[in-house]
């Protein structure tokens, strides 16, 4: 589902003496199927962007197309529901949201409310409770009864029982172990790929942004100051200083060996394992010119 | 070396009344010293926050005991112990009480009567360790989630604690953000020897302390320098750990076909290895 922001702005509290602008003039486009990361500083308006994506929040100017929905600021919007059906947000501790008395019935909540057939809604649980890799017992459980880290999944599955065509992750992994983490961001890649998702992570690892995403918007004091590709993007780290943010480890430890052997690599890495293939092929050819 | 807490074969369970149950910790035992960094390391759900709770009598062992201040810890003595660490927790948004940033931060210095113009100083000093002093009048749902953790900190760093105890306390903040916190810790290590407990899945957070814990399904797994606990590479990714990038870039090129001498835990150290073992010539 494409998305497009068109000169956004957000005031929290308007009209009050707290008013607090969070985001002017933001232009965004998401095209279906791109995996987009959102990037910026803590502050800089990544959360109240992302809240926008699904009406959560309108805009107090300019304005949203969400599909064939379109926002305008001032304006009544109606029927928002089927867009929210479509567009999936693992939030922030999602695991906060769990209420049900089982695991079964949490994530179940989602599809049936939106008039999944109790059969279908059941079947998806099941399925999604072993991709999330979780033992099939937890079902009967109560959420309250896991670890963190299962909570984590199990609300996530939550989100991905509705069968969204967009996924907005917000910081999906913040508190997991790495190996939970890494778990969780390749079901994302594979489920984004498998079935075609619009991606929408908002992250603070750049790790993530590089190794996952094909487009990078970076927000920068309310506002989406570049929206690019990510060899472009992390390639620029004095613009990425700029907005107070560092390329991923990956890169800086390229530009180190790079400036160990006195010229530039092929191309930028943007994960360990093609930088490690990179470096290989170097050595083979310093080898070869001996 | 004086010690300031120790555990000595700690178990404690969420579930007594069932048997089967794995404990949450089971026959913990380690001695923390005065003014040392110790990093908690391991999986989700593998007993790292109830040891940090059962460190500071937010729970109280089944068996075992607790010493910390050269005093066992009980309910007597609870209150007078607890004085002298801060605790800040993974989720800023559990532990706000205050209406504004400074009101947040002087709260524990209220609770242990500290007189209003020291109060004053303290917490104006405390945020300006994390950044935060230009946010005094803030109202703290109104600051992101990693300006919420920072205020979380200095609200900890008022009370001017004897040990801090960080529950994943930097797992919320941005790369920056993170690198201003630790290096604020360290910087008041070495101002106050301040002892320091840190819980974390981040292993680069790890590397920086004396000594880690690993922890694994409940119990110990080992304990060590981190070179010590570095050096045993693939039996901690086994736990659902991490290495340090240097180590996993090493592990790489040599699939590669890059030859490296040694095991490297700093990208210094690798860069320079890389530069002798394949281009001096």
């Amino acid at each position: 589902m494409d998305i497009q922001l068109q000169q956004v702005g957000y005031a929290y509290a308007k009209g009050t003496p707290f008013e607090k602008r969070a985001l002017f003039d933001v232009d965004l486009h998401i095209s279906t199927g791109s995996y987009h990361a959102i990037i910026g500083h803590t502050g800089s308006g990544k959360s109240t962007l992302l809240q926008h994506l699904n009406a959560l929040l309108k805009p107090s100017e300019g304005s949203l197309r969400i599909g064939d929905l379109t926002i305008v600021a001032g304006k009544k919007v109606k029927n928002i529901r089927p867009i929210r059906q479509q567009i999936g947000i693992v939030f922030q501790f999602p695991e906060h949201q769990l209420f049900d008395e089982t695991v079964l019935k949490d994530i179940m909540f989602g599809p049936l409310n939106f008039g999944v057939p109790v059969e279908e809604a059941e079947r998806r649980a099941r399925v999604l409770v072993e991709q999330l890799g979780l033992p099939s017992e937890v079902l009967e459980k109560s959420p309250f009864d896991l670890s963190g880290g299962q909570m984590r999944r199990v609300a996530i599955a939550g989100v991905l029982a509705m069968e969204p065509s967009v996924l907005v992750l917000d910081e999906p992994t913040a508190g997991l172990d790495p190996r939970g983490r890494q778990e969780i961001m390749e079901l994302f890649h594979k489920l984004h790929v498998e079935k075609g998702l619009t991606t929408i992570l908002v992250t603070h690892s750049m790790e993530d942004a590089a190794r996952y995403a094909d487009h990078v918007a970076i927000m920068h004091e309310g506002t989406c100051v570049i929206n690019g590709h990510p060899q472009d993007i992390f390639a620029d780290e004095e613009r990425l200083a700029k907005y107070r943010l560092e390329a991923p480890r990956v890169v800086r430890f390229q530009r180190k060996i790079e400036a160990l052997i006195g010229r530039p690599l092929a191309k930028l890495c943007l994960t360990e394992e093609d930088l490690a293939i990179e470096i290989g092929h170097v050595i083979r050819e310093e080898r070869g010119n001996l | 070396m004086k010690e300031i807490l120790s555990l000595r074969d700690v178990t404690y369970t969420y579930t007594p009344e069932e048997a089967d149950m794995r404990k949450a910790v089971e026959g913990i035992s380690i001695t923390v010293n005065d003014g040392e960094w110790i990093a908690i390391v391991g999986h989700n759900g593998s007993g790292k926050s109830t040891l940090a709770k059962l460190m500071n009598g937010l729970l109280f062992p089944e068996s075992g005991e607790v010493r910390i201040l050269g005093e066992p810890l009980n309910e007597e003595n609870l209150w007078a112990i607890r004085s002298q660490m801060g605790m800040v927790f993974q989720n800023p948004d559990n532990q706000f009480v205050g209406a504004t940033v400074q009101d947040d931060v002087a709260f524990a210095l209220e609770n242990n009567g500290v007189p209003f113009e020291d109060m004053v100083v303290r917490v104006y000093e405390s945020l300006a360790q994390v950044k935060m002093d230009q946010f005094l009048n803030s109202e703290p749902h109104h600051l992101s989630g990693g300006q919420k953790q920072r205020v979380a900190i200095a609200g900890a760093l008022a009370i001017k604690p004897k040990i801090l105890i960080l529950d994943e306390a930097t797992s919320m903040l941005d790369p920056q953000g993170r690198m201003e916190v630790l290096s604020t810790v360290q910087k008041l290590r070495e101002e106050t020897q301040l002892t320091v407990l840190s819980i974390t899945h981040d292993l680069e957070e790890a590397l920086l302390a004396d000594r880690i814990l690993v922890m694994n399904q409940g119990k110990k797994f080992t304990e060590g320098t981190p070179e010590q606990i570095f050096q045993r590479g693939e039996e901690l990714v086994e736990l659902g750990l991490d290495l340090p990038f240097a180590m996993k870039m090493s592990k790489l090129m040599r699939l590669n076909g890059v030859n490296l001498q040694g095991e490297h835990m700093s990208e210094e150290e690798l860069v320079n290895d890389l530069w002798t073992s394949n281009f001096n010539k």
